[in-house]
């Protein structure tokens, strides 16, 4: 029986065609993730995976260079501000959406009159709500009305607000433009199929002037893998070009795989604990003394988590903020070292020799949690933890009912310090500690149009926020992308991978 | 008969009813459904815009008697998070989960049944013990961890397989495998118990004693017997297969029902959780009430009690 069944194992291979489809033979780059976005419209899905397909299949008004920071037209040609609350947007010429449809002003106004109004059902309303309206001037040029000024504006126009073309969505109406969405990007969709993936070709009409370049690859293919395993053995049988978010044990084991190359890079996203500093969460908290805050500060080893647990280019973090976002002043904030025996001291201070016993919400990492509660635990803050789904721990936090909780904000992309302050420390039902001064200061910075002020008004806060241990920032995050040694590929800070720049070698 | 079959389909109804009643109330009991949906970036007021736009507001009972209404009439509403109509996406999924739990039921069934017939009636042989040895591994063994065993060897080392999709008959192999593993020691031990107990009842040994050929004894007068309650249970397993190949349906990246649920539970997409809960809970129901009329025809003392 058993050479028969060997003889039949053996004989498979015959049966069986190859099952790669990827790779530079086929010019046809397939990158997989967990997830997919619920609805390709980057208005209607608050999800990675949405703003990549995002950023190949649209274009913008403006392009932030991700390597300088500096902002140059893509799909506006010049622009300039009218008044704080009016910009004056001139727009390229000659542009053409993929459908053929020419690209003009009433796009434009379209698309962000359409995203403001109600009817559009749009779900990443913080990145839309600082519009009021969008005049068109001409064929080519329109004005943007902001409903206070909003120096952060040219950062979102350059991130999560894509041009659609109006004609077109208003004819086949958002269920139609989901299913066959049509941008001026570098990538064209050929098909969307819900649960496994989107499938483009490249853009052969793509404008020449496009500061981000034209397209290099043929074909790419998005593929939903939700297991991590599963996705590194695809990698590895060739089924597939592109992975990320790759722990870092198996980020270690893939590097020595043939014909694999591993690369890591520090993120914007920034790891923290909030600390229930107004005492919500009991009226005889411990929290509320600065002191302990303070010692909360001191008591965790950020090095320590960074280069052992998150690794891959992690950093420790000081700042309410990631120091490349404008305004993100590293210098004013307090560097606590990691300081056991000062932390002890702290706790002695406030009346709490024997320290105390309280509870650490987290939702995700737990071997982060873990490390944390592990240092809170050698200087006698007793931490229970309690590790829930995320919606289950944001109603806990937002009632008011968590000590301490650790969180991850990646601010969106965007490079502006109003993207992490703004959630945390401005009234919203996240703002735990609702301190009035840090709200006025921020308020100034997020609508100031003068960068001095910005940056002044920023520094005082981001300093208020670390004197007073509202927050304990600990560190950046780090992500693995794992693809073929024959793709060409660049990681950036901000999590956006920019498929539209990778090449065959 | 009749009055066995009425009595058994009334506690199939009440099986059901209080399957979409656990269901419904385990999802509102998992954390807060409008925060779940609105997902981890957004605002507080994005909570509240949603749970009012999907009635999350209303009180329970209210939510339940109005899904039920609608659920009897196969209409469960559109996914929250896929924004189409849930038994579209459903019939999209099915048939790659009813696909993969045939063949691999087929293929436990196909392994199972010689292999316990074989060990009973080679019992406390060496046969007997590596037919064991699998069934204990079978069981003990994570799913998962097996399914990425197959992976390791057949597609990684071997390249003889896909790791995953759903798209060709190959990508079914690895995926069948696993999930027949995992069925199969209950339908290999219960055959050999079934055969050991046959083979050494009085029958038998008058057919044996008559000078009957030991093929024909065990062929057609044990084996007849013994796979009776064998029968039953592949019933019951099809309808395991089809809520248990979550796991394996994740690990092969396979787009059938299995993927489904656990997308939608992940997400709290909770008109998909119910109406995948219910449509497979029904289905096992529906196989249990089956497997139970089948033995009723097969054995009259099952139908007078």
């Amino acid at each position: 029986m058993l050479p028969q069944g060997m003889a039949c194992c053996a004989l498979l291979p015959a049966f069986v065609p190859a099952p790669a489809l990827a790779g530079k033979a086929n010019d046809t780059l397939v990158y997989a993730s967990d997830s997919e976005a619920p609805n390709i419209s980057q208005y209607h899905n608050n999800v990675r995976e949405g703003v990549i397909l995002a950023h190949l299949i649209w274009d913008t008004l403006v392009w932030r260079d991700p390597r300088t920071g500096d902002y140059k037209p893509q799909l506006a040609s010049a622009w300039k501000w009218e008044s704080p609350t009016a910009l004056v947007m001139d727009l390229r010429q000659g542009v053409q959406f993929q459908n053929g449809d020419p690209f003009t002003a009433e796009d434009v106004a379209f698309t962000f009159n359409y995203a403001v109004s109600s009817e559009s059902r749009v779900i990443t309303r913080q990145n839309v709500d600082w519009i009021k309206s969008v005049d068109k001037l001409g064929d080519y040029k329109v004005r943007i009305n902001l409903k206070q000024p909003f120096p952060a504006a040219l950062e979102y126009l350059a991130g999560p607000l894509p041009i659609y073309p109006g004609a077109y969505f208003r004819k086949v109406g958002l269920e139609g433009f989901a299913k066959a969405p049509i941008g001026t990007g570098p990538y064209k969709v050929v098909s969307v199929t819900p649960g496994r993936g989107v499938s483009m070709v490249r853009n052969g009409n793509y404008f020449k002037d496009s500061p981000q370049g034209q397209p290099k690859i043929g074909n790419i293919k998005f593929v939903v893998i939700p297991d991590p395993e599963t996705r590194s053995a695809q990698l590895m049988t060739g089924a597939i070009d592109w992975i990320w978010r790759v722990p870092a044990d198996q980020a270690e084991s893939l590097k020595s795989t043939p014909g694999i190359t591993v690369q890591s890079g520090e993120t914007m996203r920034v790891g923290f604990l909030v600390i229930d500093a107004a005492g919500n969460s009991s009226p005889h908290s411990p929290f509320k003394d600065v002191r302990v805050r303070q010692a909360v500060n001191h008591a965790i080893n950020r090095q320590g988590i960074a280069d052992n647990l998150v690794r891959g280019g992690s950093k420790p973090v000081y700042t309410a903020c990631f120091r490349t976002q404008f305004g993100c002043d590293d210098k004013v904030v307090v560097h606590y070292d990691y300081n056991p025996a000062k932390a002890k001291e702290l706790l002695r201070a406030a009346g709490y020799a024997n320290g105390f016993d309280t509870d650490l919400y987290a939702y995700r990492e737990r071997e982060f949690a873990e490390a944390i509660v592990g240092d809170l635990h050698k200087v006698g803050i007793r931490a229970r933890l309690h590790y829930m789904k995320h919606d289950a721990m944001q109603v806990e936090y937002r009632g008011g009912k968590a000590p301490m909780t650790f969180y991850a904000w990646g601010s969106y992309s965007i490079n502006d310090t109003s993207a992490f302050t703004g959630v945390y420390f401005k009234g919203s039902s996240d703002d735990i500690v609702k301190d009035p001064q840090l709200r006025q200061w921020l308020e100034t910075a997020d609508t100031s149009t003068d960068p001095a002020v910005r940056k002044t008004n920023y520094a005082k806060a981001l300093a208020l926020i670390s004197r007073q241990a509202y927050l304990a920032p600990m560190f950046s995050y780090s992500t693995y992308y794992a693809h073929s040694s024959a793709l060409r590929f660049q990681g950036y800070p901000d999590e956006l991978p920019r498929f539209h720049e990778a090449s065959w070698k | 008969m009749l009055i066995h079959i009425l009595h058994r389909l009334a506690i199939a109804l009440c099986v059901a009813v209080t399957v979409s009643i656990v269901s419904f109330l385990l999802l509102h009991l998992s954390g807060d459904l409008a925060t779940a949906i609105a997902g981890s970036e957004a605002s507080a007021a994005q909570v509240e815009a949603i749970r009012v736009q999907l009635g999350l507001d209303r009180p329970m009972l209210s939510q339940y008697l109005d899904w039920l209404g609608r659920a009897v009439q196969l209409d469960f509403g559109r996914s929250f998070y896929f924004q189409a109509d849930v038994m579209q996406l459903i019939a999209e999924r099915l048939p790659i989960t009813m696909k993969l739990g045939s063949i691999a039921l087929l293929l436990a069934t196909v392994v199972a049944i010689p292999l316990g017939v074989l060990a009973a009636i080679y019992r406390d042989t060496w046969l007997d013990r590596i037919a064991l040895a699998l069934a204990v591994v079978g069981q003990a063994m994570p799913s998962f961890w097996f399914g990425l065993g197959l992976i390791l060897i057949f597609s990684v080392t071997l390249h003889w397989l896909p790791v995953a999709g759903n798209e060709r008959w190959e990508n079914f192999v690895l995926p069948a495998i696993a999930l027949a593993y995992y069925a199969m020691p209950a339908m290999m031990r219960l055959t050999r118990a079934g055969m050991l107990e046959v083979l050494g009842s009085d029958y038998i040994r008058t057919a044996r004693a008559k000078g009957l050929a030991k093929n024909k004894v065990i062929f057609k007068h044990a084996l007849r017997n013994a796979v009776i309650p064998v029968v039953a249970l592949a019933a019951v397993e099809l309808g395991f297969m089809l809520g248990g190949s979550v796991v394996i349906e994740s690990v092969y990246s396979m787009q059938g029902l299995g993927q489904l649920a656990w997308d939608a539970i992940s997400r709290n997409d909770y008109p998909v959780v119910q109406a995948v809960v219910l449509i497979i809970a029904m289905f096992y129901i529906g196989l249990t009430f089956l497997a139970d009329v089948i033995n009723a025809l097969l054995d009259p003392r099952i139908r007078i009690r």
